[in-house]
C-alpha cells in the first residue's frame, strides 16, 4: 500500500490566506518518494505558491504522466481533481481538459523521461498550440522508478552511479520550449525554493502556456560526484539570471526601483512580475538572445536559472480556436444540438 | 432490354476529375426515381493510378454490390484489358475510340460502343485542363442519352452542383449536350440497358457514412474532436468541423461551441479525447486500424479509469499499412479487446449511413452512461461511399444522457463520495467533473490499480473487486447497447445467418437469390458488442449458422465463440476479404456451396 493519508490536525495559529485556508489545506497525502528527493521540495513550492495566490484548490486540475515526478500530484492539493495518465502523454490530456473547461488552472507535472523521451512530440506540440497549462518538468536526468538509467536530459560526460559516462547529446528542454512557442519559460532548482515559488506563482498567472524546467536531483540514483544533476553540481554552477517577485494587485506597483536593476511586467490578471536582474545583459523578452545565452552558458557547464523568456502578450489555444467564453463542458443540448428542423433541411439537400 | 437493373462500372485514372462526373451520373438515375448504390474503388495515390466507380442500378432496391458488370466505361488504357475481362457475357463496352484499338483486344460476345471522346474534346477545347475535365462530362452526357436519362434531370443536377460557381453551369450543360448529340447521331440503339422513370426512391437520401457520423457527433453534443489524418476516416473529422461551422457558432458572439484539434499523432488524439471527457465535455476521435494500434494504451486507461470516449474506426484493409483505400471488417477482435490486461469494449456496428448518424449520436450517451470507450465500427464502404438510405431523424425532445455525474448540490446532500463505489449494483459509480465543489467530490484518476475511493492500491482484494465490478458493468452494457435485428424466413429452417455492418445490403439481395434457389435462412444482424442475449439464442435455434463477414479470420465468429461459448461447429464462416465490398453473388455462391457440402456430409453420416 502506498497511499498514506496525512493527519488533519495542525497548529491553531497557522496563518490563513484570503480564502481562510491554511497551508495544510493545500497539502495532499504523505509522499512516498525517497527521503530528500528534490521532487518533494517542488511539491512544497507548489503548495506555497497556490496558498499565496489564494487559489481555490478545487479550481486546479493536476495532470501528470508516469514516473516519480508524475506521482507527486498525489502529494499536493488533495482537494483538487488529479489525473495520473499515460507515460509521456500528459500534455495531450491537458490539451483536451483545457479545451473542455477553459476556466480551471491546469498544473501539469512531468519528468525528463516523460517529456524528453517518450513524450517529446507532445511536449513540443503543446507549446506550438499554446495550451493553457503550467508545465513543470521535474528534471533529474535519470529514470528513478526503474532504478537509474540515463534520461535524454543527461549531459554528455555525466556519470551514472555505477560510473559509466553518458555519451548521448542532452535535450535542453528550456531551449526547445522557447523555440516551439512557449510564452513563459523558466528554469528553477528544487534546492532554491526562494527562486522557485515566485516562478510557479507567475507561471500560474500567465495566460498562455508556461514551462518550468526544474532541476530536481535524484537522491537515490543521480546525486553523486560526476553527475551534473546533483545538488552539489547545480549549487556550484547555478547561473541565476534574475530573481522574481510576484506583486498582486495594481496598487502595489508604486514601489520604486532602479531602472536597470528591475523590470516590472504586468501579467494579464493584473499581477505584476518584478524581475530583479542579476545579469545586466539578460533580457527575458529577447527570444533569440535568451536561447543564445542559455546555449553558451550550458556549453560552459553552467546551469542557467530564472525567468528565461516571457512573451508579454500571450494567448492560449482556446483563444486561437475562438471557443465561447463559457466552458464547453457546461453547454447542453440547447446550445449544441441543431434539432430536427435543421435535419429536415439537411435531408432535403441530399436527394 | 434490361430496365432499371444493371451494373455500370467506370474505369478511370485518378486525379482526372472523373469522380464528380461519375457521381453526376449516379445521382441522375436517382432523380429518375430509380435506386442506385455507388462505390468508389480508388488507389492510395493522388494522381495517375487506376480508379473505378461502380454504379448498381436496382429498381428492386438492392443496394449492395451484385458482382459483375453490364456496361464498362473503359476510360483507362492501363486497365483496359482487365476491365474488358470483367464484363458479363453479352454485356457492353463503352470506350474512347480516338485511337484505333486492335480488334483482338475486344471480346466477341460484347457489344462495343466507341466514341472518339478525346478527339471531340481536342476539337472543341483549346485549354488542356478543360479537355480533360469536359471529357468526363461528355461521356456522362452520351451515357445518359443512351440509357434514357432525361436531359432536364442531368441539367438540373449540374445547376445544383455549381450553385456557387455559376459560370461553370453553362459550359457543363453544353458538354453534356455534346455527348447527348453524339449518342443520338452515332450510337442510337447501341445498348439494351435502359433507365425508365420510376417511383422507387421515395424520400430516401444519398449520403456518405463519414458525413453522417460527423453530423451525428454534432447532434450528439460532441464539443471536442481530436484526430490525425488517416484514410478512410479523414472525411469524418472534416465533416464534423464543416457542420460545426454551420451549426455551432454562437450567433451573438461569433465564437465557437466546439474545438477541433488536428493532433500530432493518434496517441495525442485519444489523449485529448480522454482529457476532454474526463473534464466533462463530449469528445471523439476518428481513425482507422493503424490509429487504433497507436491508441491501445490510452484505451486501456479509459477502460480501467472509467472515462467515456467515442472512437470511430473506419476500417480498411489490414494488417500493417495494408490496403489503405480498400474496405474490410478486420478490426473486430482487436477493438473488442483493445489494450493490455483484461479489457473489453463496447462496439457499435451501423449498417448504413442513416444508422451511422443515429448510432454516432447514441454512442455519446452510451459512453457517458457506461463511463467507458465506445467504438463506432464503420468501414471504408460505408464511410466513403454514398449510400441510398432513410432520411435522418431526431426527436426534438431528446436530452443528452450524461450518466451518473454529481453536481455540487448532489455532493452537499451525499453522505460520502467514492468514485468507484457501486451503489446501484450495475457496476457504474458516480463521477464528478473537476472544479465542482470546494471540498467534496475530488478524486484522483489513475491507470494504476485503485480502490473504490480511487486511491492507489496494490491490495489484491481491491484489485479483484474492481475487476469484477468492471465485468458487472459490461453485463449492464448489454441492456444499454442496441439490440440485434432478427428476420425470420417465414418457415422453420435449420439455417441461420449472422452478419453486421456494410455486409447488410449484399446480404439482403443474397437472401432473395437463395430463397429463389430453395434455401431459406433466418438472419440476425449484430448491432453491438457486448452481445445481446438474443444472439446466442438465435445461434442455438439453428443447426447451421453462417457468419458472413469481411475479414480472413472470421473475427466476429471468434468473438461469438469466445464470449457466448458457442460450439464452433455450429458457426460456419463466410468470408470475403479482397478489399472490395462483399457482393450478393459471393454470399449466394458460398452459402449454396456450403449447404451442398453440409447436405453431402449429412448423407454420408446417415
Amino acid at each position: 500500500m502506498t497511499f498514506i493519508a496525512k493527519p488533519k490536525f495542525h497548529h491553531p495559529a497557522l496563518p490563513k490566506n484570503d480564502l481562510g485556508l491554511t497551508h495544510r489545506d493545500y497539502e495532499g497525502s504523505v509522499s512516498t518518494l525517497c527521503a530528500g528527493c528534490g521532487h518533494d521540495s517542488i511539491s512544497a513550492a507548489i503548495i506555497q505558491a497556490c496558498w499565496e495566490l489564494d487559489l481555490p484548490p478545487h479550481r486546479v486540475a493536476k495532470m501528470s504522466g508516469i514516473g516519480c515526478s508524475s506521482k507527486t500530484p498525489t502529494y499536493f492539493l488533495g482537494q483538487s481533481h488529479g489525473f495520473n495518465s499515460v507515460h509521456g502523454r500528459m500534455p495531450t490530456v491537458a490539451t483536451g481538459a483545457s479545451l473542455a473547461n477553459r476556466d480551471l488552472v491546469y498544473l501539469g507535472v512531468s519528468g525528463d523521461g516523460d517529456s524528453a523521451s517518450i513524450g517529446l512530440s507532445h511536449f513540443a506540440n503543446c507549446f506550438r498550440r499554446g495550451v493553457k497549462l503550467v508545465y513543470i518538468v521535474e528534471n533529474n536526468g535519470v529514470y528513478g522508478l526503474t532504478k537509474g538509467q540515463f534520461s535524454a536530459t543527461a549531459d554528455i560526460g555525466s556519470v551514472s552511479k555505477a560510473g559509466a559516462p553518458n555519451t548521448d547529446e542532452p535535450i535542453d528542454l528550456v531551449s526547445l520550449a522557447i523555440l516551439l512557442g512557449a510564452t513563459f519559460v523558466a528554469r528553477g532548482f528544487s534546492g532554491d525554493k526562494t527562486q522557485l515559488v515566485p516562478l510557479i506563482k507567475s507561471a500560474i498567472n500567465h495566460r498562455g502556456i508556461a514551462f518550468i524546467d526544474c532541476i530536481s536531483p535524484c537522491v537515490a540514483f543521480n546525486n553523486h560526484p560526476g553527475s551534473t544533476k546533483s545538488f552539489d553540481y547545480v549549487r556550484e554552477h547555478n547561473d541565476a539570471v534574475n530573481m522574481l517577485d510576484v506583486i498582486e494587485g495594481r496598487d502595489e506597483i508604486l514601489a520604486d526601483y532602479d531602472q536597470g536593476d528591475a523590470i516590472d511586467v504586468t501579467q494579464h490578471d493584473g499581477s505584476v512580475l518584478r524581475l530583479r536582474k542579476l545579469h545586466e545583459s539578460y533580457d527575458p523578452s529577447d527570444r533569440l538572445g535568451a536561447m543564445d545565452y542559455i546555449q553558451n552558458r550550458q556549453a560552459a557547464g553552467e546551469v542557467v536559472t530564472g525567468l528565461l523568456y516571457l512573451n508579454e502578450s500571450p494567448g492560449d489555444l482556446n483563444d486561437r480556436m475562438k471557443t465561447v467564453d463559457e466552458p464547453l463542458n457546461a453547454l447542453s443540448e440547447r446550445e449544441l444540438c441543431p434539432g430536427p428542423d435543421a435535419l429536415d433541411a439537411i435531408n432535403a439537400g441530399l436527394r | 432490354m434490361r430496365v432499371n437493373d444493371f451494373v455500370v462500372k467506370f474505369a478511370n485514372v485518378n486525379g482526372s476529375g472523373s469522380a464528380s462526373a461519375n457521381r453526376l451520373f449516379a445521382r441522375s438515375i436517382l432523380r429518375m426515381g430509380v435506386p442506385v448504390s455507388s462505390r468508389n474503388i480508388f488507389p492510395s495515390n493522388i494522381q495517375g493510378l487506376p480508379t473505378w466507380y461502380e454504379v448498381r442500378v436496382s429498381q428492386a432496391g438492392y443496394l449492395g454490390r451484385r458482382g459483375g458488370v453490364d456496361l464498362m466505361v473503359a476510360m483507362n488504357p492501363q486497365t483496359f484489358d482487365a476491365d474488358i475481362g470483367e464484363i458479363e457475357a453479352g454485356g457492353h463496352l463503352f470506350y474512347d475510340s480516338t485511337r484505333p484499338i486492335q480488334a483482338s483486344r475486344f471480346r466477341e460476345d460484347l457489344s462495343v460502343i466507341g466514341m472518339p471522346i478525346t478527339r471531340i474534346c481536342a476539337e472543341r477545347y483549346s485549354d488542356i485542363r478543360q479537355r480533360q475535365l469536359f471529357k468526363n462530362i461528355i461521356y456522362v452526357g452520351a451515357l445518359a442519352e443512351l440509357l434514357g436519362i432525361e436531359a432536364e434531370v442531368t441539367a438540373d443536377l449540374v445547376r445544383e452542383l455549381f450553385k456557387r460557381k455559376a459560370k461553370l453551369i453553362e459550359p457543363n450543360i453544353e458538354a453534356l449536350d455534346v455527348g447527348r448529340e453524339f449518342a443520338t447521331r452515332e450510337l442510337a440503339g447501341a445498348v439494351d440497358l435502359a433507365i425508365e422513370r420510376a417511383d422507387a426512391v421515395g424520400d430516401r437520401i444519398f449520403l456518405e457514412g463519414n458525413n453522417a457520423a460527423g453530423l451525428g457527433c454534432v447532434y450528439g453534443g460532441a464539443t471536442v474532436a481530436a484526430w490525425y489524418p488517416i484514410t478512410p476516416s479523414t472525411s469524418l473529422a472534416e465533416a464534423f468541423e464543416r457542420h460545426c461551422r454551420k451549426y455551432r457558432v454562437d450567433p451573438d458572439s461569433g465564437k465557437n461551441r466546439y474545438a477541433v484539434v488536428q493532433a500530432e499523432d493518434e496517441l495525442a488524439s485519444i489523449g485529448m479525447v480522454v482529457g476532454a471527457t474526463w473534464n466533462g465535455a463530449r469528445a471523439f476521435t476518428a481513425t482507422a486500424g493503424p490509429g487504433i494500434s497507436l491508441m491501445q494504451e490510452f484505451i486501456g486507461l479509459a477502460y480501467f479509469a472509467e472515462i467515456p470516449a467515442v472512437i470511430f474506426d473506419v476500417q480498411r484493409g489490414g494488417p500493417s499499412t495494408g490496403m489503405p483505400t480498400r474496405t474490410q471488417q478486420s478490426d473486430i477482435l482487436f477493438c473488442a479487446y483493445a489494450s493490455h490486461g483484461d479489457t473489453k469494449h463496447v462496439l457499435l456496428f451501423p449498417d448504413d449511413p442513416a444508422e451511422t448518424f443515429a448510432l454516432s449520436a447514441d454512442a455519446f450517451d452510451i459512453a457517458d452512461r457506461l463511463q467507458t470507450p465506445v467504438f463506432v465500427m464503420l468501414d471504408l464502404d460505408i464511410g466513403m461511399n454514398e449510400w441510398l438510405c432513410e432520411p435522418l431523424t431526431w426527436d426534438k425532445d431528446r436530452a443528452y444522457d450524461r450518466g451518473k455525474v454529481l453536481s455540487a448540490e448532489d455532493l452537499e446532500a451525499a453522505r460520502e463520495f467514492g468514485r468507484y463505489v457501486d451503489t446501484d449494483g450495475d457496476g457504474i459509480g458516480a463521477r464528478t467533473y473537476p472544479g465542482t465543489h470546494p471540498t467534496r467530490g475530488a478524486f484522483f484518476t489513475r491507470g494504476s490499480s485503485h480502490n473504490r475511493y480511487a486511491r492507489y492500491s496494490e491490495d489484491g482484494a481491491d484489485y479483484v473487486e474492481n475487476m469484477q465490478r468492471l465485468q458487472r458493468k459490461f453485463e449492464t452494457a448489454k441492456s444499454v447497447v442496441p439490440a440485434p435485428v432478427i428476420k425470420r424466413a417465414g418457415e422453420r429452417t435449420p439455417f441461420g445467418a449472422i452478419f453486421y455492418g456494410s455486409t447488410a445490403p449484399a446480404m439482403a439481395e443474397a437472401l432473395d437469390s437463395l430463397s429463389a434457389l430453395g434455401i431459406r435462412l433466418d438472419t440476425l444482424r449484430i448491432r453491438a458488442f457486448p452481445f445481446h442475449d438474443d444472439v446466442a439464442a438465435f445461434a442455438m435455434e439453428h443447426d447451421h449458422v453462417f457468419v458472413v463477414e469481411q475479414n480472413r479470420d472470421g473475427q466476429m465468429r471468434a468473438l461469438l465463440i469466445n464470449e457466448e461459448g458457442l460450439d464452433p461447429a455450429r458457426l460456419t464462416p463466410v468470408l470475403h476479404y479482397n478489399g472490395t465490398p462483399i457482393t450478393a453473388r459471393f454470399i449466394t455462391a458460398e452459402i449454396v456451396r456450403l449447404c451442398r457440402e453440409l447436405g453431402s456430409t449429412k448423407d454420408a453420416a446417415e
